[in-house]
């Protein structure tokens, strides 16, 4: 059997955490494909609502950086 | 470069500025400026090299009518001016305009739209000229009759020429083809005899062309030719012949002359059944007229030729020819006109039997009484008289050219005079003054493109011809049609020595018509502009190597210089990005880059100085070739010192060398040797340690450096500033901006070398000081951009257009483009999808603008990079498109997938459909949002009262903007105060006294000593500083803030500092003259603290620092031993002159390596230094009086002043511009700049230009009246709010508030102007009653809900 891989939705702060993530692709670090982010202007903007709603649509895990 | 073909209309590369195309022409070619007709030759050749023969005719139909006649007889004078002649033969261009014409079906060919005009114009003679006359004539409008005497078309072209070089079906298509233009051709008219000139001008015609030949052949003038039988002249000869009369002919024929009828009347009387056919000629073979392949087939065919020999007279027996009597001839020596005369030789006379004698040596018009009739002037040589540029006769309305004009010439003549005529006659007719004199052509050019280095050797076409055996018996055409493949062979041997060919296919197919005609035609012009300021940014010129013979560049292909390896790895480049070496297209193994060429050279080149940029382009060229190869490639970089002084470089010197495994070999390669029998290179080195070694590469990568063009140098003479010992401007380091000149300013690399960075800061302080100067007249030119009405989508259903981006390899060379694409063709609201290799390119800018109109899309998606660097350059692309900015997303498809995914290029692809599916879900619910705009604050904020602080605050308030500068210490100068000198000599502490006395005095600055900055808010235009001083705090409004808080020595605890006070660090010796004076030796030691794992920068300025010292001590006590001991020695620039003098002054460098530090020991009276030399491969012991340590420079403590306005700092605490090239004073927060060592160590004169920059970056900002904002705020909806306060709250910007609302209570309402549109609000919100413009609820969900 393949290798649990969790399908994970990240929700990342324009300001510094999706910066890092357009970093680690100027940087080239290799991570696995199975992210999906969204962009929004700070973490605070992520109403408990967008993770349960992510869950339900079937992801493994949320990830919320900022 | 050659490193790709290019044609002459060509754009540089996809991302070039401007990103639009270019023509690029030479002189005109020799071979058209040859052709009396001034044939585009080169442009059908070009056109049948493409087998584009209906092009072709196209372009011979500009200047001819007759493009299958002139394939066919033209003497081609083009192809003895043809410059393949210098490499081995010329073109066959006569036989490439055959070919063209006979793959072309005149008649299907369309007429040019022809606009009528009233006059009329009669020609007299359907020849060559005659009808070329016409066809101009009749192509301009005027209605034209041309009249001839025989009964058909074509004047000497029918009856001159025979057939079996001119077959009639050319010669008659060619001429009917004239009839669809609307001429009428009236035969058997006889001017004077059917017809009078009256005659015509009484039917209307206002001008006359009187084009009748030449067609009375001359006399031999010798005894006998008067009485007997058999002698007819070859005009008369050859019209006999065509006219049907004479069909046969007996016995033996001698025909006397040497040109072109000459030939064709005895390969004629052969035909005709000559028993046998003689030419007697006076001179020898090479004086002949005709081409000598003509003079090749004639005796092929059996036509004896007597060379040297001249009739004397004529046999005849019974009034019957029997032969003639000729005489030997020699050449006597050229005469002033450069002919030979033949001279008889005494006793040499022979006899030829002959039944029929054709003298072929000349013809002159037969006017009949033509000329008495009209008063015509005739000159002495039976020739009618005309103005030679206007072919004018002295009857104004009566124009004459061809052979009644010439004598006896070529059918291209008789085109030159009757596009000539046609010309003048025009103009004749329209009114104009016609010229009285002959018009000077401008003189012919010689600058053509210079053929390719590898052009390679090859025969000139042959031509088939008929076999012999099958000629005499008819008048077949003897040269065969030449088949299509070895005709494109021939045309592709043409040099294009002009450049474009103007063929002018471009025009036709440039649908915006930007190439026209005139456009096409445009040349250089010289524009008057009236300026306050002037700026000089020319660049450089890569430095050319090949006059280096022991790198071999000229001879091998895989020695490239560095800027054409920067092509090889570019997407857009010759390869399309794939690692490739030029000789054998292979993806090479083995890379070596070599350091310093044409740079740090006085031996070979005179290009002392450091071009400063190579070492990390080296570096970086490598590590991005590893990249590029998804093989082990091996690239290793010779250097002599390894410089990466730039802020971040020398971290990515080491990852290159630990990470990336490229290999560094500190050597200076002297010979490169091509290896036998493959196209490798062998290099032979010496290492440090004396050994010899021998590695082969693949490819060799010459790192050349910069150099200042001589043309640019003259236009610095010519602009009277001065320049250094390098070339480069002259500036001082208190303005290295500005040069020797007031008002003319300069930035870049014609400043000094320098990377991208210093070129920007520069430019911005250029730019800066202009506007010091220039600030009364600001605004004065300004255009304001108008930008089309935004269109209303309300109420439309979304149509989403979908961008993918191929970013060169960046993402197409990971994930599968076209399929993304396709995918995104099937996602609902989707209208359009196109993918492109850059979508930020110029062009595709402009397309997409087109294609939002024609498609009528709402919504636009670009899957390409990160919506942080590039969605505000797409948002205006779609407000140019008439679409409001935020109709738009992006899927981030390249940082966030291919660069991150590179090794998985299918879940790549599939992660990237996912992206985009999420990115057009949530683009089907976007919505138009309007601008917000704050007025401005006119006012500045400066943070750091050093030179960089005081510098920025001086030339804002200069240009009228008030400045506040915050210092932490009691007094301005900060770090400056300890320098004595700049390295160009000047003396820092009087320029500081200046400065901080300017700053102190100005009306518009304001100085807070002893504050700090303990809170900031706000925005750009906008900003609230809360400045403490320990007494109190002070609120400071502002529009710009600028960051300037330097930096200061770090401490160290090694080498005995701090216990040994011989021990000392910076500047604390050359404060303390009195140590030195008896001082035997002073050791420098470098890098101490820099370049190590604390941290892992260079400090930039030490190595030109500590050489300045060690140079004063020198020049002081020049007795005293001076020592530096050093990792890399960093004097970039015009600096290394400074390494260069303290060599030879003596001071002695010692370099050591990390890993084997020098070691410093107290002994009696003084210091020992311990330091192994790899050179000498041994220790050395050093006694000093003296150590003086470099030690590295830190930033100040900048946590407090990054968290205030939220501004980024680096790993080592230095603040992070918004991009390390192109924004290098910005922060990504508007309104915010950075100068001085709080952005990088660097010397004064760079602190002053940044600060400068930063000024010139803040004016962007200060001189607008208002800014626009953020429209992405937050939205309470007053229905659903309950008033509960805790979106109050947790704002923390206070940009919400609540508001008492008559009976209802408390309700939200947000403050667009404070809102960062951070959303805590919305999301804090139990009634969901507030929502974020742009990120609301739904949009997200839209969002997540694809995801998955």
């Amino acid at each position: 059997m393949a290798e649990f891989e969790p399908k994970i939705v990240a929700f990342l702060c324009n300001w510094c955490a999706y910066a890092g993530a357009d970093l680690a692709g100027v940087s080239r670090l290799q991570y696995p494909s199975s992210i999906r982010t969204v962009r929004v202007m700070c973490s605070g903007r992520v109403d408990p609502m967008f993770v349960l709603e992510a869950f339900k649509d079937g992801s493994d895990g949320v990830l919320v950086a900022g | 470069m050659g490193l790709a073909d290019r044609k002459a209309t060509y754009k540089l590369y996809a991302q070039a500025i401007p990103g639009s195309f270019a023509i690029e022409k030479f002189d005109t070619a020799p071979c058209r400026m040859a052709c009396p007709a001034n044939l585009n030759v080169q442009g059908y050749v070009a056109m049948v090299k493409q087998g584009k023969y209906e092009e072709a005719v196209k372009i011979i139909m500009e200047d001819l009518p007759f493009p299958g006649i002139l394939g066919r007889i033209c003497p081609h004078r083009c192809e003895k001016s043809c410059r393949r002649l210098e490499l081995d033969s010329s073109i066959s261009i006569r036989e490439l305009k055959r070919v063209a014409a006979d793959h072309v079906d005149l008649s299907k060919l369309p007429v040019p739209d022809i606009t009528p005009r009233n006059e009329k114009v009669s020609i007299i003679g359907a020849g060559p000229a005659g009808l070329t006359a016409a066809y101009f004539l009749a192509i301009d409008g005027y209605e034209v009759s041309v009249y001839e005497s025989m009964p058909e078309p074509g004047g000497m072209m029918r009856y001159g020429i025979p057939e079996h070089r001119l077959p009639r079906s050319v010669l008659d298509a060619e001429i009917d083809n004239l009839k669809r233009y609307g001429i009428t051709i009236h035969t058997n008219t006889v001017i004077g005899r059917d017809l009078t000139l009256e005659e015509l001008r009484e039917h209307g015609a206002s001008a006359i062309f009187l084009a009748i030949g030449a067609w009375k052949g001359l006399k031999l003038r010798i005894p006998g030719e008067e009485t007997a039988e058999g002698i007819s002249d070859v005009t008369t000869f050859l019209r006999e012949v065509h006219l049907g009369n004479l069909k046969q002919l007996s016995g033996k024929v001698v025909v006397i002359g040497g040109g072109h009828s000459a030939l064709d009347a005895a390969r004629v009387a052969l035909r005709l059944g000559a028993s046998e056919a003689h030419i007697v000629y006076r001179r020898s073979r090479t004086e002949m007229l005709a081409e000598p392949e003509e003079v090749e087939e004639t005796e092929v065919e059996g036509v004896k030729i007597h060379f040297l020999a001249a009739p004397i007279s004529i046999g005849s027996e019974n009034d019957k020819v029997t032969g003639i009597e000729c005489i030997r001839t020699r050449l006597s020596d050229m005469d002033s006109t450069g002919r030979r005369k033949p001279i008889p030789i005494e006793g040499s006379e022979f006899f030829i039997e002959a039944d029929h004698i054709i003298p072929a040596i000349g013809q002159e018009p037969d006017f009949a009484g033509l000329t008495q009739k009209l008063n015509l002037n005739v000159s002495k040589w039976g020739l009618l008289e005309v103005n030679p540029e206007t072919l004018q006769t002295n009857i104004p309305e009566i124009f004459a050219g061809g052979d009644v004009i010439s004598g006896p010439a070529t059918v291209i003549e008789a085109v030159e005079a009757g596009q000539r005529a046609a010309k003048y006659i025009g103009q004749y007719l329209q009114g104009k003054v016609l010229p009285t004199e002959w018009q000077e052509e401008p003189p012919m050019g010689t600058n053509w493109q210079a053929p390719s280095k590898d052009e390679p050797m090859k025969d000139r076409l042959k031509v088939p011809t008929l076999p012999k055996q099958q000629r005499l018996s008819g008048f077949e055409e003897v040269n065969l049609q030449v088949d299509e493949t070895s005709a494109q062979e021939e045309a592709d041997r043409c040099l294009d020595c002009g450049g474009c060919c103007e063929c002018y296919r471009c025009v036709e197919a440039c649908g915006p018509q930007a190439v026209t005609l005139e456009t096409h035609a445009q040349k250089p012009e010289t524009v008057e502009l009236e300026v306050g300021s002037v700026i000089l940014a020319p660049g450089f010129t890569p430095f050319d190597p090949s006059k280096f013979d022991n790198y071999n560049y000229a001879k091998h292909p895989n020695i490239v210089t560095s800027t054409e390896f920067e092509r090889i790895l570019s997407a857009t480049g010759p390869f399309m990005g794939h690692l490739t070496r030029i000789s054998d297209k292979k993806e090479p193994k083995k890379i070596a880059w070599f350091q310093c060429i044409g740079s740090r050279d006085l031996n070979r080149c005179d290009n002392a100085y450091c071009s400063s940029v190579c070492c990390m382009y080296a570096v970086k060229e490598a590590v991005i070739a590893k990249e590029h190869a998804d093989y082990d490639l091996d690239c290793a970089v010779f250097f002599m010192d390894m410089r990466t002084p730039g802020k971040d470089f020398e971290k990515y010197y080491n990852d290159a060398e630990n990470k990336h495994g490229v290999r560094f070999i500190r050597s200076r390669v002297h010979t490169i040797d091509p290896v036998h029998g493959t196209d490798d290179l062998e290099v032979r080195y010496v290492t440090d340690k004396g050994e010899l070694k021998t590695e082969i590469f693949d490819m060799i990568v010459l790192s050349v450096g910069m150099e200042i063009s001589p043309e640019m140098v003259d236009i610095a003479n010519d602009l009277g500033i001065e320049l250094t010992d390098g070339k480069f401007c002259k500036t001082s380091d208190f303005q290295s901006f500005a040069t020797s000149r007031d008002g003319v300013f300069v930035c870049g690399a014609f400043q000094g070398p320098k990377d991208i960075p210093e070129s920007v800061m520069e430019a911005s302080a250029a730019a800066c000081s202009t506007g010091v100067n220039l600030s009364a007249a600001r605004g004065a030119l300004v255009k304001e951009r108008i930008f089309p009405d935004e269109s209303d989508i309300s109420g439309e259903e979304p149509r989403i257009g979908v961008f993918v981006c191929n970013c060169g390899v960046n993402i197409g060379g990971v994930a599968d483009v076209p399929a993304i694409a396709e995918y995104a063709k099937n996602l609902p609201n989707v209208a359009y999808v196109e993918e492109n290799l850059f979508t930020c390119s110029q062009d595709t800018q402009d397309k997409m603008v087109e294609v939002v109109k024609e498609q009528h899309l709402n919504r636009i998606v670009v899957a390409a990079c990160t919506p942080r660097t590039h969605e505000p350059l797409f948002q205006e692309t779609i407000r140019n498109a008439g679409l409001n900015p935020y109709l738009f997303d992006m899927a981030n498809i390249r940082n966030q997938c291919t660069w991150v995914h590179s090794n998985d290029k299918k879940t790549a692809t599939e992660k990237s459909k996912d992206l985009i599916r999420m990115a057009i879900n949530r683009a089907s619910l976007l919505e138009p949002i309007p601008a917000v705009s704050v007025d401005i604050n006119k006012s500045a904020l400066v943070v750091g009262g050093g030179v960089a602080g005081m510098t920025a605050a001086l030339s804002l308030a200069d240009q009228g903007f008030p400045a506040t500068i915050v210092e932490k210490s009691s007094e301005l100068g900060g770090v400056a105060k300890d320098l004595k000198k700049t390295w160009k000599g000047r003396d820092v502490q009087e320029f500081l006294s200046g400065l901080v006395n300017k700053v102190t005095r100005h009306p518009g600055i304001e100085v807070l000593t002893d504050s700090e900055v303990t809170d900031a808010s706000g925005f750009v235009g906008n900003f609230e500083t809360q400045v403490s001083n320990g007494n109190g705090t002070k609120s400071v409004k502002h529009g710009v803030t600028i960051i300037a808080t330097g930096g200061k020595p770090a401490d160290v605890d090694e080498y005995l500092y701090g216990q040994n006070p011989r021990v000392t660090r910076w500047h604390d010796l050359e404060h303390d003259p009195d140590k030195l004076k008896d001082a035997e030796s002073v050791v420098f030691i470098q890098c101490v603290g820099s370049r190590d794992d604390n941290r892992p920068y260079c400090s930039r300025i030490c190595c030109t620092s500590s050489i300045l010292q060690a140079i004063a001590i020198k020049e002081e006590h020049p007795e005293t031993d001076v020592f530096i001991l050093y990792r890399d020695i960093r004097t970039y620039g015009e600096r290394e002159a400074l390494y260069k003098k303290a060599r030879e002054m003596g001071v002695i460098f010692v370099r050591y390596s990390l890993d084997n530090k020098p070691k410093v020991s107290e002994v009696e009276n003084g210091l020992e230094v311990d330091v192994f030399d790899p050179v000498l491969q041994r220790s050395l012991k050093i006694k000093a009086d003296y150590v003086n340590l470099a030690t590295a420079i830190e930033p100040a403590d900048n946590m407090a002043i990054s968290e205030s306005y939220k501004i980024p700092l680096n790993a080592e605490k230095f603040f992070m511009e918004a991009h390390a090239k192109l924004r290098p004073v910005d922060f990504a927060t508007d309104g915010i700049f950075l100068c001085g060592l709080a952005h990088y160590p660097k010397g004064i004169d760079e602190s002053i230009a940044q600060a400068m920059a930063a000024a010139g970056r803040a004016t962007t900002v200060l001189a607008k009246d208002s800014v626009q904002i953020s429209p992405l705020v937050s939205q309470v909806d007053a229905d659903q709010c309950i008033g509960c306060g805790l979106c109050t709250e947790v704002c923390a910007f206070s940009a919400i508030e609540l508001e008492e609302i008559e009976g209802k209570g408390y309700r939200a309402k947000n403050i667009p102007a404070s809102c960062k549109g951070c959303g805590l609000c919305a999301a804090s919100c139990p009634q969901h009653a507030i929502d974020m413009l742009h990120f609301r609820d739904a949009q997200i969900i839209a969002s997540v809900c694809a995801a998955v």
